[in-house]
């Protein structure tokens, strides 16, 4: 990650698809991990954990949406919609079987995946903004269906209260606690999505995005294809609804409402389509900005306008500020900011002898 | 040498000196207020309305020589910021939360029980949420839904003079959860009082609703309309009813319906005239509390601000503001004079008694169980440019809400 090779000495495909092309690669992703799992928790205070902690929840819906959007070149403004789906099913099991985590967030995941794939029929025929409009109906029917049927929506009010995980015994409670459980499913997610972009089926997908036609004829079967990849991608919306509802210990479906589905196409928009990294840069950038802009408009907008003045600046120059900084950054590198990073590496990568 | 150590004993010692005597007694109560998103309407009268009741109290030195330090914070109607806002707000220790939102109060529900910090969720929120019992840490301190849909139906059979029978009531609902809410209410008086209900819901935003107005006054014929309403959908509600010549006396708004915004968005007052409103705090300009903010800016030599105007909103802010600033004198008084903590401004919470601010606020009885306070509203008209009291603080069927919060468990 931090490192610079000094030249191309790879012998086999094996070593080419490596994902940690030298040890020294090894050893900066351990320290990473090093760094976010030890020592970020212990030294950090709750509320920064809490901001961690939805970064680390958006991370795993991120991902989810890139395996479809950015890797198989299909849309969906459904996302929302599906992470409801993983949140009420969850809900349901540990209000009714008193299930554990580790049976409700495969089953939420499946469920999701579920629904994705039947939501994804239509993807066969229509392409673009044609299946982007077929998404935005599968969403409306889903917040629905929860809304008005009382054996999936627990009841009019439409949420459900869920008690937070317990493992081991022990009910995960403080910020701290949920942010190494929450961790344990991005590092997941994180290693999943990795490999998946490597195997057989992460390769069809990117032949379907680059060139469905040609894909077919060398053999792929795009029916398949792409149903799996909004299966899969489904999938991690189901996750990240159960991680919400365990988070916030409720499952309520004004939580995954339309702006969800297009706050996470922000996410990878801005991260970069067709990158893991990308997602995790979108994630923590989307989920941060409108915090950072409000800090610096606390910190340095006494100085200009008064104290009651300011509290009805500040929501409303968040939102250009927001709006403004998503423009730059596009602008700046229309690839999101996993291109700029990987530019900004490659920079230094031969640098200072850059001619 | 020992000159400069002298120096520095007295400027240390002076620091130390200045920072004693400017550490003011301060107490945090956090708000979340939304001046953005798709509440903005509401939100940009009833956050100047709190800000504005925590500066007159400054003003006049704080509770019992405590200052408020009144943080408000906006999360555009999303449940992630709202985790996030209130982590930050507990972290700077604040004693008492105003929670803004639906959905928001459900998300943080179990926070403040964890952390021992009250919040409050006027005139939405969870309606289960009066049993103090069940939610310990959750006070709606003005009338839940289910307590307006029963006082609708109360006024609905006073003005039909004393019976509801064989009456036609038709409940026009935003399609969500909210909008759900006083249904199971309105079902359980329908079989005790013998009328006939009929409920249409209004997808949102319900900005295009002329058809089925034309059901509804046409088709159904109702002797009676209770809008339970939201956004810009109530605006569109008067105009059609108008337009169908459906008289507007016999319209009754909920909470979220019966802004001065919504009839000057469905056109004036002479449209609306006739039109019902059902309010958790008192509407118009003539309370004591109002004038004295008014005093306040004109000491400042400022104009009062634009949002006064629209009194219904702003005065809701007065209430919510003034109810978290009379738990924490209970508290302090409670504590004798130390600064309380959240659990303790939960107790000044339940001893609201009485406690009406010239009439604004209702006669609020919060205890350890009743944490909605009685569920008290007025009815006020729309009338020659603005809303006319029709009746004093009233309940409607409180037996049947408590039996409804009671059956929620």
């Amino acid at each position: 990650m931090f490192h610079r090779e000094s030249g191309v000495f790879k012998t086999s495909y094996a070593a080419d698809m490596a994902l940690y092309p030298l040890p020294i690669a090894k050893w900066a992703v351990a320290a990473i991990a090093g760094l976010f799992v030890v020592i970020l928790p212990l030294t950090l205070g709750e509320y920064y954990v809490s901001i961690l902690d939805l970064i680390l929840i958006a991370i795993v819906g991120a991902l989810g949406l890139n395996i479809l959007v950015g890797y198989t070149g299909q849309i969906s403004i459904g996302h929302g919609a599906f992470m409801s789906v993983g949140a009420y099913t969850a809900a349901n099991l540990v209000i009714h079987l008193d299930a554990p985590f580790w049976v409700t967030v495969p089953a939420g995941g499946l469920m999701a995946a579920l629904i994705g794939a039947i939501v994804g029929i239509p993807s066969l025929r229509i392409k673009g903004i044609y299946l982007a409009i077929a998404t935005l109906a599968a969403q409306l029917i889903i917040e629905w269906t929860i809304n008005h049927v009382p054996a999936i929506s627990g009841g009019v009010q439409a949420s459900i209260q869920v008690p937070r995980p317990t493992f081991f015994g022990t009910q995960l409670k403080t910020q701290t606690q949920l942010y190494l459980f929450l961790m344990a499913f991005a590092v997941l997610a994180i290693i999943g999505t990795s490999n998946l972009v490597r195997s057989r089926i992460g390769r069809a997908f990117i032949a379907v995005r680059d060139q469905d036609i040609a894909a077919e004829i060398i053999g792929i079967s795009i029916f398949r294809y792409k149903l799996w990849a909004f299966a899969i991608s489904s999938f991690y919306a189901g996750v990240t609804g159960v991680l919400y509802t365990y988070y916030l210990g409720i499952a309520n479906y004004e939580q995954f409402q339309i702006n969800v589905s297009i706050d996470y196409l922000a996410m990878i928009i801005i991260g970069g389509l067709g990158s893991v990294l990308g997602s995790i840069f979108g994630a923590i950038f989307v989920t941060l900005l409108p915090i950072l802009t409000r800090w610096f408009l606390e910190s340095f907008g006494g100085l200009i306008f008064s104290q009651a003045d300011l509290a009805n600046i500040i929501p409303n120059l968040r939102l250009i500020l927001f709006g403004g900084l998503i423009i730059f950054f596009l602008v700046v590198e229309p690839e999101g900011l996993n291109r700029l990073w990987r530019n900004i590496r490659n920079y230094f990568r031969v640098w200072p002898f850059s001619y | 040498m020992k000159n400069l150590s002298t120096i520095v004993t007295a400027s240390a010692a002076l620091c130390i000196a200045g920072s004693a005597w400017t550490q003011q007694k301060e107490v945090m109560i956090g708000a979340q207020c939304d001046r953005t998103g798709p509440t903005q309407i509401v939100g940009v009268v009833i956050c100047p309305a709190q800000q504005d009741y925590m500066d007159l109290i400054n003003s006049k030195g704080g509770i019992e020589g405590y200052k408020i330090n009144y943080n408000e914070l906006d999360n555009e109607y999303k449940v992630p910021p709202a985790v996030e806002e209130y982590e930050r707000q507990k972290g700077a220790g604040a004693v008492s939360l105003m929670i803004y939102g639906t959905p928001q109060t459900q998300a943080l529900n179990q926070k403040l029980q964890e952390d021992k910090i009250p919040g409050t969720s006027p005139g939405f929120g969870i309606s289960a949420s009066a049993d103090g019992g069940r939610f310990p840490y959750l006070f709606p301190v003005a009338a839940t839904y289910w307590s307006q849909g029963a006082a609708a139906i109360q006024f609905i059979k006073d003005k039909s003079g004393g019976s509801l029978k064989g009456k036609k009531i038709a409940y026009v609902f935003y399609d969500n959860p909210a909008g759900h809410e006083p249904l199971p209410i309105l079902e359980d008086l329908q079989k005790a009082e013998g009328f006939e209900l009929r409920s249409f819901a209004v997808p949102p935003p319900g900005v295009e609703m002329g058809a089925q107005v034309l059901d509804i006054t046409q088709r159904y014929h109702p002797d009676f309309v209770i809008d339970h309403l939201f956004g810009r959908s109530p605006s569109v509600a008067i105009k059609e009813y108008k337009r169908a010549g459906y008289p507007l006396s016999k319209v009754l708004g909920l909470v979220w319906a019966s802004a001065e915004a919504d009839i000057q968005a469905a056109g004036g007052w002479q449209v609306a005239e006739g039109y019902h409103t059902l309010q958790f705090a008192g509407a118009g300009d003539d309370y004591p509390i109002r004038q004295e903010i008014k005093a306040m800016y004109k000491a400042q030599s400022k104009e009062p601000p634009k949002a006064m105007d629209d009194t219904v909103v702003y005065n809701r802010g007065i209430l919510n503001a003034a109810v978290h600033v009379e738990a924490i004198r209970n508290a302090i008084k409670a504590t004798g004079g130390q600064k309380p903590t959240g659990a303790e401004v939960k107790k000044g919470f339940e001893q609201i008694h009485e406690f009406t601010l010239g009439g604004l606020v209702p006669p609020l009885q919060i205890t350890a169980e009743d944490h909605e306070g009685g569920g008290w509203v007025q009815i006020f008209q729309a009338h020659d440019g603005k809303f006319v009291k029709e009746t004093d603080w009233f309940r409607g069927y409180p037996d049947v809400v408590a039996a409804a919060v009671k059956k929620a468990e």
